[in-house]
């Protein structure tokens, strides 16, 4: 067996306590299977997620990074995720001139409704980081930076 | 009359009148260098000096806390620079009632001995958003250039030749912090990146600690940076940061319109939201 078989990446999902989180719980609950790859970080909103958290999933051996929140319309706090939207509009571009894999960078809006996309998603994205293999460039820099 | 006279005699008429209790412009600094000078009497507005060297921008110093002592301010912008006031004005850093701006006609400066990249598509020659501008006798055509000419070299790598082309680059940053001090937007009491409760980013200056820092820079000043090339001509790596920001700006000139700098009566792009912001990336 070769360790692209075997290989189990790391996926980390930031998420947002009002749609996406309830939206996972809902996957529990309905007894919906998803990869077990997926660490689960839920913070107030997706307003709240910070780029530096993206990198430092990265820097701490992410191997995909997935950022999820409400639908537009929907945030709690009316307007958190079109905020958020505009700044990842920006980032994209700025890791893209950098070259950092992009990805490795999933977003989408999940609600508390959608257990099953949210399987189905987590599902996809395992699947693609599986295909796409470890992320060594990321974990080199590390590496070099911890020895 | 020269340009130079021109301004010494404006910046004094300023000084003898109250308008301002400080003049902040260009002069022979210490090294014997043009640096900015801080002239509080009106009998010393003649050491003011303006030429293609004056490439500092000096509206950095509007923040510093022992200039802000020295009382209402006169300030002596460029136009690009002047670009900067307009973003700090927008975010509420300073009070334009309480100072005075001197804007001078600009046709580029030097940096190193060459031309900054900026000046090849200036199109601020005349300062725009001033209370005086210092025109000059001879006119020059404004420059044809694109602002976006130098990401092309980025533009023809693909993404895996752009992360060693940045490997490169940022592994010779020293985390000297020069690229923060003299940018103009860069004006938080306390950096994020000095705050150690909780660290937020890695502050050794390896490569992981280095991309983090010029990541962090470049995207707190996305829809924000000017243009200056301050952060450029400051860094004694000779890293071109202003690649970065320029990949932003276009970015924001792309996707929202926005173009920091140009007007001084809108919102500032990132604190502000369209329910129109595209999302084809988002699932």
């Amino acid at each position: 067996m070769s360790s692209a078989d075997t290989f189990e990446p790391k996926v980390i999902a930031f998420v947002c306590n009002w749609c996406t989180y309830l939206g996972a719980d809902l996957a529990g609950t309905s007894r919906l299977e998803y990869p077990h790859n997926l660490r689960i970080i839920r913070l107030p909103c997706t307003g709240r997620i910070d780029f530096n958290l993206i990198i430092k999933a990265f820097e701490n051996g992410a191997d995909s990074v997935l950022v999820s929140g409400c639908h537009p319309g929907d945030c709690h706090y009316t307007s958190g995720n079109f905020h958020a939207r505009r700044r990842w509009i920006l980032f994209r571009e700025l890791l893209e001139a950098l070259g950092i894999d992009s990805q490795r960078i999933h977003f989408s809006w999940i609600s508390a409704a959608e257990g099953t996309k949210f399987q189905k998603f987590i599902k996809e994205i395992v699947e693609k980081t599986k295909a796409l293999g470890p992320y060594n460039e990321m974990k080199e820099i590390v590496r070099q930076a911890n020895t | 009359m020269p340009q130079q006279e021109k301004l010494q005699q404006k910046a004094k008429e300023i000084l003898l009148e109250k308008k301002a209790d400080v003049v902040i412009g260009y002069g022979k600094v210490e090294t014997g260098n043009i640096g900015a000078v801080f002239i509080t009497d009106p009998e010393r507005t003649g050491e003011l000096v303006w030429n293609n060297l004056c490439t500092t921008n000096l509206s950095v110093y509007l923040k510093r806390k022992e200039i802000k002592k020295l009382g209402k301010p006169c300030i002596i912008v460029k136009g690009c620079d002047a670009k900067a006031l307009a973003v700090l004005e927008i975010e509420n850093q300073i009070d334009r009632s309480a100072m005075t701006v001197i804007g001078v006609e600009c046709f580029g400066v030097q940096d190193r001995c060459e031309p900054q990249y900026k000046c090849a598509s200036c199109n601020v020659q005349l300062p725009p958003h001033c209370d005086f501008v210092i025109e000059r006798d001879t006119k020059q055509s404004a420059p044809q250039g694109s602002r976006y000419e130098k990401l092309e070299m980025l533009d023809n790598m693909d993404s895996k030749e752009r992360f060693e082309y940045w490997k490169q680059e940022l592994s010779r940053c020293i985390k000297c912090y020069a690229c923060r001090q003299n940018c103009p937007m860069c004006y938080c009491d306390v950096c994020v990146v000095d705050k150690n409760r909780p660290i937020r980013i890695d502050t050794s200056a390896t490569l992981k600690g280095n991309f983090a820092w010029n990541i962090l820079r470049a995207f707190h000043l996305a829809g924000r940076c000017v243009g200056c090339g301050a952060c450029s001509a400051a860094c004694p790596a000779g890293i071109d940061l202003d690649l970065l920001n320029l990949t932003l700006a276009k970015a924001s000139e792309e996707n929202f319109g926005y173009i920091a700098g140009v007007q001084r009566n809108v919102e500032p792009l990132v604190g502000t939201f369209s329910p129109d912001d595209k999302e084809e990336f988002i699932r």
